[in-house]
C-alpha cells in the first residue's frame, strides 16, 4: 500500500494530513505557519484529528493523562475497537497504557534500558557499525540509510529480544505495516491486522523461549511478575511488539537524518572530524532539529483545550518535532548548531511516556555517527532529489545515496 | 551553590547524569538524584548550569 489515496491538502489549519506528500517532504514550514496563525489545528480526516504545534501545547497534552488516553498512539482510519485491550493496559503496554497500570508495566522494563544497562551494549554496537562500514569498503557511492543506518537498531534489538538475526527482513515488513501504511483505507488496515502475522511470529518465538529459557528480554518478560502473577500472555505479546516496532525505525531515522544533514554541510563535517568531542552536543542538536517521532493520543472525555472543543474519541497528533522548532523555547530554532549547549529538546517525549529506549537510542546514534565519521570524514549527497522520507508518525530518510570524498587511512 | 532534582518531575531522560556525572547519578530505573546533598564543588558551576538548561522536564533547580 504505497499509493496515496487521499485528496491533497489545501488548508493546513482545517484539513491537515500527516501522510500528505508535502508534509512528508518538509513539515517544518507547515508547522511554522500554524504556530503563527492557529496554534491548534483541526482536520476532519481520520474521523477527526487535532494538532498542537507550540512547545507549551505539546507539553500540556503530554502531561495531561486525564483528558488524553494513550490507548492508541498511531493515528489511522482504525480506532481501537471492542475486541482490543481496553485502557489502562492497551494493546502494547506500556506505550498504550494509562495510569495507574502504566507505571507498573513501565517499571518492569526500565532497569533493562537504564544508562548503566545500555552501556554494556556499546562494544557490540560498535563492532556492528564497523562490520557494516567494512562491507562498504571500496565503494565510492552507496546508500547510507539502506546499507548502514537501518541495520544498526534492527540488529541490536533482535539481539536483545533473542530472536534470529536472519529475521531482520520480517521485522522490516512489520514496521512498514504498522507505522507507514497509516494512509491505507480502514478495510485494508483491518484486513492486515486480522491476518495476525505479527502475533503468529511472536507466538513462535515465545514457544521457543518457553521450551528453552535464555538470557534475553523475551525470557525476562515471560518470567516477570506483577503483583505476584506472571504477565498476561497479551501483555507479553504487546510489549514485544512495542520493543520490535518502537526501537527500530525511530533510531534508524535519527541516524539517517544526522548523516543526511552532515552530507550537506561541509563545515559541520569538518568540525566533527577535527573535534570529535563536539559529538556530545551535535547528536542532541540532530535529535532536536530532526526529531523523528510524532506521538498521538485519543481524547478521553469532552473538554475544551486552548479554546478548542475536544470530543471523546478525537485523535490528537503530538508532534514533538514541532515543539523542538518553537522559537519561544529555542534560539534560532530552525538553525542547526552542532555546539548548541542549552538544549531542552523533547525528541524522546515529555512526561510519563518518555521514550523507554532513549538511552539505547542515544548510544546507538552516538556510536553510529562516531564510527561513520572515523571511517568517512568527508562525504556528500549524490543528488538531493534522490533522498526519500518515510510517511507517518516516524520521520526519517529511507534512501540517502552518498558519495564518499575521503576515506580515513 | 546547590542543585536539586525534583523526583516527581524527573522522567529519566538522563541528560544531567550525562553532562555532570560529578553532580548527579541515576537509580536502577534510570531516574536521577543529586550527589553530595546537591553541593556543587568549586569549578563545577558551569556543569550544574548545563544540567538545568538541558533537562526537558524542567526538573532541576539551582540554589545559590
Amino acid at each position: 500500500m504505497t499509493a496515496h489515496p487521499r485528496p491533497p491538502v489545501i488548508d493546513w489549519a482545517t484539513d491537515f494530513d500527516h501522510t500528505d506528500p508535502q508534509w512528508v517532504a518538509d513539515p517544518y514550514p507547515i508547522w511554522d505557519e500554524l504556530r503563527r496563525a492557529c496554534p491548534v489545528a483541526r482536520s476532519e480526516r481520520y474521523g477527526g484529528t487535532w494538532l498542537p504545534v507550540r512547545h507549551r501545547d505539546v507539553a500540556a497534552v503530554a502531561y495531561d493523562t486525564e483528558h488524553f488516553t494513550s490507548r492508541s498512539v498511531v493515528v489511522s482510519e482504525v480506532r481501537p475497537g471492542p475486541d482490543d485491550m481496553p485502557a489502562p493496559i492497551g494493546v502494547a503496554p506500556p506505550i498504550t497504557s494509562d495510569p495507574p497500570f502504566h507505571a507498573l508495566a513501565r517499571r518492569l522494563l526500565l532497569p533493562a534500558f537504564s544508562p548503566k544497562a545500555i552501556a554494556a551494549l556499546e562494544p557490540l554496537t560498535r563492532d556492528l557499525c564497523r562490520e557494516l562500514l567494512a562491507a562498504t569498503d571500496g565503494k565510492t557511492e552507496f546508500d547510507a540509510a539502506v546499507e548502514y543506518a537501518q541495520h544498526i537498531p534492527l540488529r541490536v534489538i533482535i539481539g536483545m529480544l533473542g530472536f534470529p538475526q536472519e529475521d531482520a527482513d520480517i521485522f522490516r515488513r512489520f514496521i512498514q505495516m504498522i507505522l507507514e501504511d497509516v494512509g491505507a483505507s480502514a478495510a485494508h488496515r483491518q484486513e492486515q491486522m486480522e491476518r495476525g502475522e505479527i502475533d503468529e511470529y511472536i507466538d513462535a518465538r515465545i514457544t521457543e523461549h518457553l521450551a528453552q529459557p535464555r538470557d534475553d528480554l523475551t525470557t525476562f518478560l515471560l518470567e516477570a511478575e506483577l503483583d505476584g502473577n506472571k504477565l498476561a500472555p497479551e501483555h507479553v505479546r504487546g510489549t514485544m511488539v512495542l520493543l520490535m516496532i518502537a526501537g527500530i525505525d525511530t533510531t534508524w531515522s535519527a541516524i539517517g537524518a544526522s548523516l543526511w544533514h552532515l552530507a550537506q554541510h561541509s563545515e559541520d563535517r569538518k568540525l566533527l572530524a577535527s573535534k570529535p568531542e563536539v559529538m556530545a552536543t551535535a547528536m542532541e542538536e540532530f535529535l532536536r532539529a530532526y526529531a523523528p517521532v510524532t506521538m498521538a493520543r485519543l481524547v478521553a472525555k469532552d473538554f475544551e483545550f486552548d479554546g478548542c472543543p475536544m470530543k471523546e474519541g478525537d485523535w490528537l497528533l503530538l508532534p514533538f518535532p514541532a515543539a523542538n522548532r518553537d522559537p519561544e523555547v529555542f534560539d534560532g530554532a530552525d538553525d542547526v548548531r552542532l555546539d548548541r549547549a542549552d538544549n531542552r529538546h523533547s525528541a524522546f517525549g515529555l512526561g510519563i511516556h518518555r521514550c523507554l529506549g532513549s538511552n539505547l537510542a542515544r548510544m546507538e546514534l552516538r556510536v553510529a555517527l562516531e564510527e561513520w565519521m572515523a571511517c568517512y570524514p568527508d562525504f556528500e549527497l549524490v543528488d538531493p532529489s534522490l533522498v526519500t522520507w518515510s510517511a507517518g508518525q516516524v520521520r526519517g530518510p529511507r534512501q540517502i545515496p552518498v558519495r564518499i570524498l575521503t576515506k580515513a587511512g | 551553590m546547590e542543585v536539586h532534582v525534583d523526583r516527581e518531575r524527573c522522567q529519566g531522560h538522563n541528560r544531567c547524569y550525562a553532562l555532570a556525572p560529578e553532580l548527579f547519578d541515576v537509580d536502577d530505573l534510570g531516574n536521577a538524584f543529586e550527589l553530595n546533598d546537591g553541593l556543587v564543588m568549586a569549578g563545577l558551576e558551569e556543569k550544574a548550569r548545563l544540567a538545568v538548561a538541558n533537562c526537558p522536564e524542567y526538573a532541576i533547580s539551582i540554589k545559590e
